[in-house]
Protein backbone atom coordinates (compact mmCIF):
# COMPACT_ATOMS: atom_id res chain seq x y z
CA UNK A 1 0.00 0.00 0.00
CA UNK A 2 1.45 3.42 -0.82
CA UNK A 3 2.71 5.13 2.29
CA UNK A 4 0.57 8.25 1.81
CA UNK A 5 -2.55 6.10 1.66
CA UNK A 6 -1.61 4.25 4.84
CA UNK A 7 -1.01 7.51 6.67
CA UNK A 8 -4.50 8.69 5.74
CA UNK A 9 -6.03 5.48 6.96
CA UNK A 10 -4.88 5.06 10.50
CA UNK A 11 -6.81 2.68 12.61
CA UNK A 12 -9.73 4.47 14.14
CA UNK A 13 -9.58 2.70 17.46
CA UNK A 14 -6.72 2.09 19.78
CA UNK A 15 -6.06 -1.32 21.23
CA UNK A 16 -5.62 -1.48 24.96
CA UNK A 17 -6.49 -4.04 27.63
CA UNK A 18 -6.16 -2.03 30.85
CA UNK A 19 -6.24 1.59 31.95
CA UNK A 20 -4.81 1.99 35.43
CA UNK A 21 -5.21 4.90 37.84
CA UNK A 22 -2.52 4.80 40.54
CA UNK A 23 -2.93 7.09 43.55
CA UNK A 24 0.79 7.34 44.34
CA UNK A 25 4.08 7.37 42.49
CA UNK A 26 5.22 4.07 43.99
CA UNK A 27 1.93 2.44 42.95
CA UNK A 28 2.49 3.72 39.42
CA UNK A 29 6.03 2.31 39.31
CA UNK A 30 4.81 -1.01 40.70
CA UNK A 31 2.14 -1.22 37.98
CA UNK A 32 4.75 -0.60 35.27
CA UNK A 33 6.87 -3.31 36.80
CA UNK A 34 4.04 -5.84 36.85
CA UNK A 35 3.42 -5.34 33.15
CA UNK A 36 7.10 -5.97 32.33
CA UNK A 37 7.43 -3.45 29.53
CA UNK A 38 3.85 -3.84 28.25
CA UNK A 39 2.54 -0.76 30.07
CA UNK A 40 3.34 2.86 29.55
CA UNK A 41 2.81 6.13 31.42
CA UNK A 42 0.09 8.50 30.22
CA UNK A 43 -0.39 12.07 31.52
CA UNK A 44 -2.17 14.45 29.13
CA UNK A 45 -2.22 11.77 26.45
CA UNK A 46 -2.09 14.02 23.41
CA UNK A 47 1.00 12.25 22.06
CA UNK A 48 0.32 8.79 23.52
CA UNK A 49 -3.17 8.42 22.02
CA UNK A 50 -2.00 9.48 18.57
CA UNK A 51 1.01 7.14 18.79
CA UNK A 52 -1.19 4.21 19.81
CA UNK A 53 -3.55 4.84 16.94
CA UNK A 54 -0.65 5.06 14.50
CA UNK A 55 0.83 1.91 16.08
CA UNK A 56 4.14 3.70 16.64
CA UNK A 57 4.19 1.39 19.65
CA UNK A 58 1.71 -0.98 21.27
CA UNK A 59 1.02 -1.62 24.94
CA UNK A 60 -1.34 -3.71 27.03
CA UNK A 61 -1.97 -1.01 29.61
CA UNK A 62 -1.70 2.70 30.21
CA UNK A 63 -0.81 3.95 33.69
CA UNK A 64 -2.44 7.37 34.15
CA UNK A 65 -0.46 9.50 36.62
CA UNK A 66 -3.09 12.28 36.55
CA UNK A 67 -4.23 11.54 40.11
CA UNK A 68 -0.78 11.27 41.69
CA UNK A 69 -0.48 14.16 44.17
CA UNK A 70 2.43 16.61 44.20
CA UNK A 71 3.27 16.48 40.49
CA UNK A 72 1.34 19.59 39.44
CA UNK A 73 3.40 22.35 41.02
CA UNK A 74 5.24 25.27 39.45
CA UNK A 75 7.40 26.83 42.12
CA UNK A 76 10.62 28.60 42.90
CA UNK A 77 13.02 26.71 45.16
CA UNK A 78 15.99 28.95 45.93
CA UNK A 79 17.44 30.05 42.59
CA UNK A 80 15.62 27.30 40.72
CA UNK A 81 12.24 27.03 39.09
CA UNK A 82 10.68 23.58 39.39
CA UNK A 83 7.93 22.19 37.17
CA UNK A 84 6.19 18.98 38.22
CA UNK A 85 5.46 16.22 35.74
CA UNK A 86 1.79 17.17 35.40
CA UNK A 87 2.33 20.86 34.65
CA UNK A 88 0.67 21.66 31.32
CA UNK A 89 1.75 23.96 28.53
CA UNK A 90 -1.17 26.30 29.34
CA UNK A 91 -0.16 26.53 33.03
CA UNK A 92 3.45 27.23 32.05
CA UNK A 93 2.40 29.88 29.52
CA UNK A 94 0.18 31.58 32.13
CA UNK A 95 2.53 31.25 35.14
CA UNK A 96 3.60 34.68 36.42
CA UNK A 97 6.78 33.08 37.80
CA UNK A 98 7.79 31.50 34.48
CA UNK A 99 6.89 34.61 32.49
CA UNK A 100 9.05 36.77 34.72
CA UNK A 101 12.01 34.47 35.31
CA UNK A 102 12.07 32.32 32.15
CA UNK A 103 9.93 34.17 29.62
CA UNK A 104 11.33 32.20 26.70
CA UNK A 105 9.74 29.00 28.06
CA UNK A 106 6.34 30.69 28.49
CA UNK A 107 6.50 31.95 24.89
CA UNK A 108 7.39 28.53 23.51
CA UNK A 109 4.70 26.73 25.53
CA UNK A 110 2.09 29.18 24.22
CA UNK A 111 2.85 28.20 20.62
CA UNK A 112 2.19 24.46 20.91
CA UNK A 113 -0.75 22.98 18.99
CA UNK A 114 -3.99 24.59 20.03
CA UNK A 115 -5.56 25.92 23.25
CA UNK A 116 -7.34 22.56 23.71
CA UNK A 117 -4.01 20.69 23.45
CA UNK A 118 -2.12 23.12 25.68
CA UNK A 119 -4.76 22.75 28.40
CA UNK A 120 -3.97 19.06 28.87
CA UNK A 121 -0.57 18.33 27.26
CA UNK A 122 2.24 18.33 29.83
CA UNK A 123 5.69 19.86 29.41
CA UNK A 124 7.24 16.66 30.82
CA UNK A 125 5.38 14.66 28.17
CA UNK A 126 6.72 16.98 25.49
CA UNK A 127 10.23 16.05 26.63
CA UNK A 128 9.63 12.30 26.99
CA UNK A 129 8.07 12.09 23.50
CA UNK A 130 11.51 13.13 22.28
CA UNK A 131 10.47 14.71 19.01
CA UNK A 132 13.08 16.87 17.27
CA UNK A 133 10.50 19.66 17.01
CA UNK A 134 9.23 19.49 20.61
CA UNK A 135 8.53 23.15 21.36
CA UNK A 136 9.23 23.12 25.09
CA UNK A 137 12.47 21.14 24.83
CA UNK A 138 14.33 23.88 22.96
CA UNK A 139 14.00 26.70 25.55
CA UNK A 140 14.58 24.17 28.35
CA UNK A 141 17.84 23.13 26.68
CA UNK A 142 18.88 26.78 26.47
CA UNK A 143 18.00 27.16 30.16
CA UNK A 144 20.31 24.23 31.04
CA UNK A 145 17.39 22.34 32.59
CA UNK A 146 17.77 19.08 34.48
CA UNK A 147 15.11 16.44 34.93
CA UNK A 148 14.47 13.93 37.71
CA UNK A 149 13.65 10.40 36.58
CA UNK A 150 12.38 7.77 39.01
CA UNK A 151 12.08 4.01 38.72
CA UNK A 152 11.78 1.22 41.25
CA UNK A 153 15.60 1.39 41.40
CA UNK A 154 15.55 4.97 42.70
CA UNK A 155 15.89 8.49 41.36
CA UNK A 156 18.45 9.99 39.01
CA UNK A 157 18.98 13.51 37.73
CA UNK A 158 19.78 13.98 34.06
CA UNK A 159 20.89 17.22 32.37
CA UNK A 160 18.65 17.88 29.39
CA UNK A 161 21.74 18.09 27.15
CA UNK A 162 22.23 14.33 27.76
CA UNK A 163 18.52 13.51 27.56
CA UNK A 164 17.65 13.18 23.85
CA UNK A 165 19.03 10.11 22.07
CA UNK A 166 17.27 9.94 18.70
CA UNK A 167 13.93 10.75 17.05
CA UNK A 168 11.30 9.69 19.60
CA UNK A 169 13.93 8.27 21.94
CA UNK A 170 15.19 9.72 25.22
CA UNK A 171 16.98 8.36 28.28
CA UNK A 172 13.57 7.81 29.91
CA UNK A 173 12.02 4.42 29.34
CA UNK A 174 8.28 5.18 29.79
CA UNK A 175 7.53 1.50 30.32
CA UNK A 176 9.72 1.49 33.44
CA UNK A 177 10.42 5.06 34.54
CA UNK A 178 8.65 8.36 35.27
CA UNK A 179 9.98 11.85 34.67
CA UNK A 180 8.79 13.59 37.84
CA UNK A 181 10.39 17.03 37.79
CA UNK A 182 11.97 19.62 35.50
CA UNK A 183 14.32 22.11 37.12
CA UNK A 184 16.26 25.11 35.83
CA UNK A 185 17.81 28.31 37.13
CA UNK A 186 15.66 31.43 37.05
CA UNK A 187 17.19 34.11 34.82
CA UNK A 188 19.16 36.72 36.75
CA UNK A 189 19.36 40.49 36.24
CA UNK A 190 22.36 40.24 33.89
CA UNK A 191 20.69 37.55 31.79
CA UNK A 192 18.18 37.63 28.96
CA UNK A 193 16.28 35.08 26.94
CA UNK A 194 14.27 34.67 23.78
CA UNK A 195 12.50 31.87 21.94
CA UNK A 196 11.54 32.19 18.29
CA UNK A 197 9.38 29.92 16.19
CA UNK A 198 8.97 29.74 12.44
CA UNK A 199 5.80 27.97 11.31
CA UNK A 200 3.36 28.03 8.43
CA UNK A 201 0.47 29.29 10.54
CA UNK A 202 0.12 30.98 13.91
CA UNK A 203 -1.91 28.09 15.34
CA UNK A 204 -2.31 24.34 14.86
CA UNK A 205 1.04 24.06 13.16
CA UNK A 206 4.22 22.14 13.72
CA UNK A 207 7.30 24.33 13.87
CA UNK A 208 9.61 24.57 10.86
CA UNK A 209 12.28 25.92 13.21
CA UNK A 210 12.55 26.83 16.86
CA UNK A 211 15.51 28.79 18.21
CA UNK A 212 15.94 29.57 21.91
CA UNK A 213 18.68 31.76 23.31
CA UNK A 214 19.83 32.62 26.82
CA UNK A 215 22.66 35.13 27.23
CA UNK A 216 24.62 36.33 30.23
CA UNK A 217 26.30 39.75 29.97
CA UNK A 218 28.80 41.66 32.08
CA UNK A 219 27.65 44.25 34.62
CA UNK A 220 28.25 47.10 32.17
CA UNK A 221 26.01 45.26 29.66
CA UNK A 222 28.69 45.58 26.99
CA UNK A 223 30.02 42.05 26.58
CA UNK A 224 28.58 38.56 26.31
CA UNK A 225 30.04 36.36 29.04
CA UNK A 226 27.92 33.24 28.41
CA UNK A 227 25.50 32.14 25.70
CA UNK A 228 23.23 29.15 25.28
CA UNK A 229 21.69 28.58 21.85
CA UNK A 230 19.31 25.67 21.27
CA UNK A 231 17.83 24.63 17.95
CA UNK A 232 15.24 22.25 16.55
CA UNK A 233 14.08 20.57 14.37
CA UNK A 234 17.26 20.61 12.33
CA UNK A 235 18.75 17.32 13.49
CA UNK A 236 17.38 14.02 14.90
CA UNK A 237 17.22 15.61 18.36
CA UNK A 238 16.93 19.16 19.70
CA UNK A 239 20.48 20.32 20.34
CA UNK A 240 22.74 23.04 21.70
CA UNK A 241 24.80 24.84 19.09
CA UNK A 242 28.03 24.88 21.12
CA UNK A 243 30.03 26.13 18.16
CA UNK A 244 28.00 29.33 17.87
CA UNK A 245 28.00 29.71 21.64
CA UNK A 246 31.81 29.69 21.55
CA UNK A 247 31.81 32.23 18.73
CA UNK A 248 29.93 34.81 20.79
CA UNK A 249 31.33 34.09 24.26
CA UNK A 250 33.58 36.91 25.44
CA UNK A 251 32.68 39.11 22.48
CA UNK A 252 31.16 42.59 22.68
CA UNK A 253 27.37 42.78 22.49
CA UNK A 254 27.34 44.34 19.05
CA UNK A 255 25.74 43.74 15.67
CA UNK A 256 29.13 42.59 14.31
CA UNK A 257 29.16 39.76 16.83
CA UNK A 258 25.64 38.78 15.76
CA UNK A 259 26.70 38.73 12.09
CA UNK A 260 29.59 36.47 12.96
CA UNK A 261 27.29 34.13 14.91
CA UNK A 262 24.76 33.98 12.06
CA UNK A 263 27.46 32.96 9.57
CA UNK A 264 28.32 29.90 11.67
CA UNK A 265 24.77 29.17 12.76
CA UNK A 266 24.01 26.17 10.64
CA UNK A 267 27.03 24.16 11.65
CA UNK A 268 25.84 20.69 12.69
CA UNK A 269 22.31 21.46 11.43
CA UNK A 270 21.20 18.74 9.04
CA UNK A 271 17.51 19.40 8.39
CA UNK A 272 15.70 17.08 6.01
CA UNK A 273 13.84 18.32 2.98
CA UNK A 274 10.27 18.19 4.25
CA UNK A 275 6.95 19.05 2.64
CA UNK A 276 5.72 19.91 6.11
CA UNK A 277 8.65 21.92 7.37
CA UNK A 278 10.30 23.31 4.24
CA UNK A 279 13.42 22.42 2.30
CA UNK A 280 16.84 21.86 3.79
CA UNK A 281 18.25 24.87 1.90
CA UNK A 282 15.52 27.19 3.12
CA UNK A 283 15.83 26.11 6.71
CA UNK A 284 19.61 26.40 6.69
CA UNK A 285 19.19 30.01 5.60
CA UNK A 286 16.47 30.62 8.18
CA UNK A 287 18.59 29.17 11.00
CA UNK A 288 20.98 32.08 10.41
CA UNK A 289 18.12 34.56 10.60
CA UNK A 290 16.66 33.09 13.76
CA UNK A 291 19.99 32.77 15.58
CA UNK A 292 20.82 36.39 14.83
CA UNK A 293 17.36 37.66 15.76
CA UNK A 294 17.22 35.44 18.85
CA UNK A 295 20.61 36.64 20.09
CA UNK A 296 19.63 40.23 19.50
CA UNK A 297 16.36 39.94 21.41
CA UNK A 298 17.99 38.00 24.24
CA UNK A 299 20.66 40.71 24.56
CA UNK A 300 17.99 43.41 24.59
CA UNK A 301 16.13 41.39 27.22
CA UNK A 302 19.33 41.40 29.29
CA UNK A 303 19.40 45.18 29.08
CA UNK A 304 21.98 45.66 26.31
CA UNK A 305 21.56 48.46 23.82
CA UNK A 306 22.67 47.36 20.35
CA UNK B 1 -11.26 -4.45 30.84
CA UNK B 2 -14.63 -2.85 31.25
CA UNK B 3 -14.99 -0.20 33.92
CA UNK B 4 -17.99 1.71 35.23
CA UNK B 5 -17.48 5.44 35.30
CA UNK B 6 -19.82 8.11 36.56
CA UNK B 7 -19.78 11.75 35.58
CA UNK B 8 -22.11 14.62 34.83
CA UNK B 9 -23.05 15.01 31.18
CA UNK B 10 -24.84 18.20 30.24
CA UNK B 11 -26.04 18.60 33.81
CA UNK B 12 -27.27 15.04 34.31
CA UNK B 13 -25.56 12.27 36.24
CA UNK B 14 -24.47 9.41 33.97
CA UNK B 15 -23.11 6.00 34.87
CA UNK B 16 -21.77 3.99 31.99
CA UNK B 17 -19.43 1.07 31.29
CA UNK B 18 -16.40 1.93 29.16
CA UNK B 19 -13.46 -0.07 27.84
CA UNK B 20 -9.85 0.84 28.63
CA UNK B 21 -9.50 1.94 25.02
CA UNK B 22 -12.70 4.02 24.75
CA UNK B 23 -12.08 7.64 23.83
CA UNK B 24 -14.39 10.37 25.08
CA UNK B 25 -15.55 11.25 21.57
CA UNK B 26 -16.75 7.70 20.89
CA UNK B 27 -18.40 7.43 24.29
CA UNK B 28 -20.33 10.64 23.67
CA UNK B 29 -21.25 10.02 20.03
CA UNK B 30 -21.80 6.30 19.87
CA UNK B 31 -22.65 5.04 23.32
CA UNK B 32 -24.55 8.10 24.53
CA UNK B 33 -25.91 9.12 21.12
CA UNK B 34 -24.91 12.78 21.22
CA UNK B 35 -23.69 13.24 17.65
CA UNK B 36 -23.43 17.03 17.79
CA UNK B 37 -19.74 16.61 18.68
CA UNK B 38 -17.92 15.96 15.39
CA UNK B 39 -14.96 13.70 14.69
CA UNK B 40 -12.84 15.56 12.16
CA UNK B 41 -9.23 14.41 12.19
CA UNK B 42 -9.05 12.23 15.31
CA UNK B 43 -5.56 13.48 16.03
CA UNK B 44 -6.09 16.83 17.74
CA UNK B 45 -5.41 18.88 14.63
CA UNK B 46 -8.86 20.27 13.77
CA UNK B 47 -10.78 21.05 16.97
CA UNK B 48 -14.19 19.88 15.68
CA UNK B 49 -14.49 17.42 18.59
CA UNK B 50 -14.07 20.04 21.34
CA UNK B 51 -16.12 19.49 24.51
CA UNK B 52 -15.94 21.19 27.89
CA UNK B 53 -14.68 19.27 30.90
CA UNK B 54 -15.16 21.23 34.12
CA UNK B 55 -15.67 24.31 31.95
CA UNK B 56 -12.42 24.04 29.97
CA UNK B 57 -12.16 23.13 26.28
CA UNK B 58 -10.54 19.78 25.41
CA UNK B 59 -10.15 17.69 22.26
CA UNK B 60 -12.40 14.71 23.00
CA UNK B 61 -10.66 12.62 20.31
CA UNK B 62 -7.47 12.50 22.39
CA UNK B 63 -9.05 11.94 25.79
CA UNK B 64 -9.49 8.47 27.24
CA UNK B 65 -13.10 8.31 28.49
CA UNK B 66 -11.92 7.13 31.92
CA UNK B 67 -10.36 10.56 32.49
CA UNK B 68 -13.82 12.18 32.92
CA UNK B 69 -14.68 10.04 35.96
CA UNK B 70 -16.23 12.38 38.54
CA UNK B 71 -16.04 15.41 36.29
CA UNK B 72 -18.55 17.56 34.45
CA UNK B 73 -18.75 17.25 30.66
CA UNK B 74 -20.64 19.66 28.43
CA UNK B 75 -21.24 19.00 24.74
CA UNK B 76 -22.90 21.25 22.18
CA UNK B 77 -26.25 19.64 23.13
CA UNK B 78 -25.80 20.86 26.71
CA UNK B 79 -25.53 24.56 25.88
CA UNK B 80 -29.29 24.82 25.45
CA UNK B 81 -31.03 26.37 28.44
CA UNK B 82 -33.36 24.17 30.52
CA UNK B 83 -36.41 25.77 28.87
CA UNK B 84 -35.13 24.56 25.50
CA UNK B 85 -34.09 27.97 24.17
CA UNK B 86 -30.71 28.26 22.50
CA UNK B 87 -27.48 29.62 23.99
CA UNK B 88 -26.68 33.21 22.88
CA UNK B 89 -23.74 31.82 20.88
CA UNK B 90 -26.01 29.45 18.96
CA UNK B 91 -28.43 32.34 18.24
CA UNK B 92 -25.56 34.58 17.18
CA UNK B 93 -24.07 31.94 14.83
CA UNK B 94 -27.44 31.65 13.09
CA UNK B 95 -27.97 35.41 12.89
CA UNK B 96 -24.47 36.08 11.54
CA UNK B 97 -24.56 33.21 9.04
CA UNK B 98 -21.44 31.88 10.76
CA UNK B 99 -21.90 28.28 9.59
CA UNK B 100 -21.16 27.15 6.05
CA UNK B 101 -20.79 23.36 5.88
CA UNK B 102 -21.27 23.37 9.66
CA UNK B 103 -18.79 20.64 10.54
CA UNK B 104 -16.51 22.87 12.60
CA UNK B 105 -19.41 24.80 14.17
CA UNK B 106 -19.79 22.72 17.36
CA UNK B 107 -16.03 23.03 17.97
CA UNK B 108 -16.12 26.79 17.35
CA UNK B 109 -19.09 27.26 19.66
CA UNK B 110 -17.66 25.14 22.48
CA UNK B 111 -14.35 27.01 22.42
CA UNK B 112 -16.23 30.31 22.33
CA UNK B 113 -18.40 29.16 25.25
CA UNK B 114 -15.28 28.37 27.30
CA UNK B 115 -13.94 31.83 26.47
CA UNK B 116 -17.12 33.73 27.34
CA UNK B 117 -17.53 31.95 30.67
CA UNK B 118 -14.11 33.25 31.77
CA UNK B 119 -14.05 36.50 29.86
CA UNK B 120 -17.55 37.84 29.14
CA UNK B 121 -16.31 40.79 27.10
CA UNK B 122 -13.36 39.63 24.97
CA UNK B 123 -11.68 41.76 22.31
CA UNK B 124 -11.13 40.49 18.78
CA UNK B 125 -7.62 39.25 19.51
CA UNK B 126 -8.84 37.23 22.49
CA UNK B 127 -11.66 35.76 20.40
CA UNK B 128 -9.28 34.75 17.60
CA UNK B 129 -6.88 33.23 20.09
CA UNK B 130 -9.67 31.23 21.74
CA UNK B 131 -10.81 29.95 18.33
CA UNK B 132 -7.29 29.28 17.09
CA UNK B 133 -7.64 25.56 17.83
CA UNK B 134 -10.48 24.97 15.39
CA UNK B 135 -10.04 24.80 11.63
CA UNK B 136 -12.85 25.90 9.31
CA UNK B 137 -12.17 24.40 5.89
CA UNK B 138 -14.81 26.68 4.35
CA UNK B 139 -12.59 29.50 5.71
CA UNK B 140 -15.57 31.44 7.06
CA UNK B 141 -13.66 32.85 10.02
CA UNK B 142 -14.80 36.46 9.73
CA UNK B 143 -18.45 35.72 10.39
CA UNK B 144 -17.56 33.28 13.15
CA UNK B 145 -15.60 35.99 14.98
CA UNK B 146 -18.48 38.44 14.42
CA UNK B 147 -20.93 35.93 15.86
CA UNK B 148 -18.85 35.53 19.04
CA UNK B 149 -18.66 39.33 19.39
CA UNK B 150 -22.42 39.57 18.95
CA UNK B 151 -23.04 36.84 21.54
CA UNK B 152 -20.76 38.63 24.03
CA UNK B 153 -22.64 41.87 23.42
CA UNK B 154 -26.00 40.13 23.84
CA UNK B 155 -24.79 38.70 27.17
CA UNK B 156 -23.78 42.17 28.33
CA UNK B 157 -27.08 43.84 27.53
Amino acid sequence: MPQAFEELHWRRDISLKDYLLPETLSQALQMLREYKGRARIIAGGTDVIVALRRCDYTVDALVDIGRVPGLGLIEQQGDNIVLGALVTHAQTEASALVREKAGLLATACGAVGSPQIRTIATVAGNLVSGQPAADASIPLLALDARVAVVSTDGERTVPLSDFFLDVGKTVVDPTREILTRIEFKALGSNQGGCSLRLSKRKALSLPMLVCSVVVTVDDAKNAITEAAIALGPVAPTPFRSRLVEDVVKGKPATLETLHEAAERAYAYCSPRDSLLRGSCDYRQEMVKVLVKRGLRRALEDAGCVL
Amino acid sequence: MSLNISFKLNGEAVEVAVEASTLLIDLVREKLGLTGTKAGCREGECGACTVLVDGKAYSSCLMPAIKVQGREVTTIEGLRKPDGSLHPLQEAFMDAGAAQCGFCTPGMIMNAAALLSNNPNPDEHEIRKALSGVLCRCTGYRKIVEAVKAAAAANQS
